[in-house]
């Protein structure tokens, strides 16, 4: 085993242990802050696989906005110290998501895992360039639709809550 | 023999690293002592130490040290103590990505550029940990609003970076600072204010202090902190100042570029961070508090525009001089 082995199965442990954790801790913020160490790790492991672009993305997009807007929008509502028993879930829910979530990693392992076990990625090259070309060439025009679907959901956000605003009759 | 050398290499750099990470702040916290003080027409720490109380910030150190370690009975322990660490550690990873010459740097990633930005924006988890696990409602609004000015001043932040990455080509902090030349000064100019506004926010300095109001939250996150824990978030604010500092000095003014630039490179780019450094206290003497409102406006209506307006600038620039 290489070194870099080694960081890959200790990342991609740390990734599938937090994980867990957040999806079984009775704490609501608990839960949020493990999914933080667990997209963490997920960064960690694309540095160990050469593709430092990606994980530094993932750093900044994942980790730095989306948990902090997933914190944020706990505690804007509810967010208490210790468990809770108002928002628990009920054991057959609790079986009814493990049996989900195992079937779909069950289906995810058996189309992904053939379709890459042998694929294999030189490491050391540099990989900025060629996800900036990849991005901005071949998939740009999907790149440009996502955009503007990005674009849509903020306008209809922004009317949602203006909309809701003016029925209450209040000032804008 | 050479795998010793790099192993011996990497532990200097990293103790390299923590030692400037220790003592800058350190520097600025002394200048900012003295600056406020002359500014306010007064003298400032004049007796811990001798020579005008430059002993000032060990003697508080040690008084932190002293102080009784408290954690409030209703508070979530493990994540109340974990949050300073969490505030700190962000910065200590930006800051050995930083260089102050092409050689002096404590890791040259590819992408340092990115990679400060994104350690910056992940400093803003521990003061929301800390905010949540005090169980204080000031703690509490304090951490809301400063996540609430993060999330807004990020988006300026990475706007300005992108600019000068565009107009050097290339994402390593060492690329942009050789890419530069005096005439950025002009042509960049409207993303290093925005860039210098955005870190001002971003570190939750006066103008920008509304998450630690002490008029109206006691001390926003940190009411619940004493002793060692609070020094550490203490620590992560003048950390900040030094690592803004230092990559406004590197992305917007050339960071070693200066007369004997192959030797004193590095005091260069240390001088022109202190100048920024100071620039950054005389604003907290001379602004008064920004209210949450005029704060949020100030990102979306003016920082964001402005930002995007230097993008489309620095678009033409590139492709005109190419």
């Amino acid at each position: 085993m290489t070194s870099r082995e080694i960081a890959f199965v200790v990342v991609g442990a740390i990734t599938a242990l937090s994980a867990l954790l957040a999806v079984t801790t009775k704490q609501v913020v608990h839960a949020a802050l493990w999914l933080l160490v667990s997209l963490g790790a997920l960064a960690g492991a694309y540095v160990v696989l050469g593709q430092e672009l990606v994980g530094i993305v993932q750093l900044l997009v994942y980790v730095g906005a989306i948990v902090v807007l997933v914190l944020f929008a706990l505690m804007l509502t509810r967010a208490p110290i210790g468990r809770h028993p108002g928002i628990d879930t009920p054991r057959w829910e609790r079986f009814l998501a493990a049996a989900l979530g195992g079937a779909t990693t069950a289906l995810l392992a058996s189309v992904l895992l053939p379709m890459f076990a042998s694929a294999r990625v030189s490491e050391d090259a540099p990989a900025t360039p060629a996800i900036g070309e990849a991005v901005f060439g071949t998939w740009v025009w999907p790149f440009e639709l996502l955009s503007v679907l990005l674009l849509v959901a903020l306008v209809t956000a922004f009317a949602v809550s203006r909309i809701v605003l003016h029925h209450e009759g209040e000032a804008p | 023999m050479s795998e010793g050398w790099n192993v011996l290499e990497v532990v200097l750099r990293a103790v390299a690293v923590l030692a400037a990470f220790l003592v800058l702040p350190l520097l600025v916290g002394q200048t900012e002592h003295k600056v406020m003080a002359h500014m306010q027409g007064r003298l400032g720490p004049m007796y811990a130490g001798g020579f005008h109380g430059w002993a000032q910030l060990v003697a508080d150190a040690v008084k932190f040290i002293q102080k009784e370690d408290i954690t409030p009975a209703r508070a979530d322990r493990g994540v109340f103590r974990l949050a300073p660490f969490v505030a700190l550690i962000p910065y200590l990873v930006a800051m050995a990505v930083v260089p102050l010459s092409p050689t002096i740097v404590g890791a040259d990633v590819p992408g340092s550029a990115l990679l400060v930005l994104a350690a910056t924006g992940v400093g803003i988890i521990g003061t929301l940990m800390g905010g949540w696990a005090s169980a204080s409602k000031y703690s509490m609004l304090g951490a809301m609003r400063a996540a609430a000015q993060l999330v807004s001043y990020e988006l300026p932040m990475v706007l300005a970076v992108a600019s000068v990455a565009l107009a050097a080509g290339t994402l390593s902090m060492v690329g942009i600072a050789e890419a530069w030349t005096p005439w950025w000064l002009l042509w960049q100019a409207p993303g290093a204010f925005v860039f210098l506004v955005a870190a001002l926010a971003e570190l939750q300095r006066p103008p920008f202090d509304m998450p630690i109001a002490d008029s109206e939250l006691v001390f926003g996150i940190f009411t619940e902190y004493t002793g060692l824990r609070f020094a550490f978030f203490l620590l992560a604010e003048y950390a900040g100042i030094v690592l803004f500092s230092l990559i406004f000095s590197v992305l917007w003014l050339g960071g070693w570029a200066g007369p004997f630039e192959a030797g004193l490179g590095w005091l260069w780019t240390i001088l022109k961070a202190y100048a920024i450094a100071v620039l950054m206290i005389w604003l907290r003497v001379s602004w008064p508090r920004l209210r949450e409102d005029q704060l949020q406006r100030l990102a979306w209506v003016w920082l964001v525009p402005i930002a995007l307006l230097q993008l489309a600038i620095t678009a033409v620039g590139v492709v005109m001089m190419r």
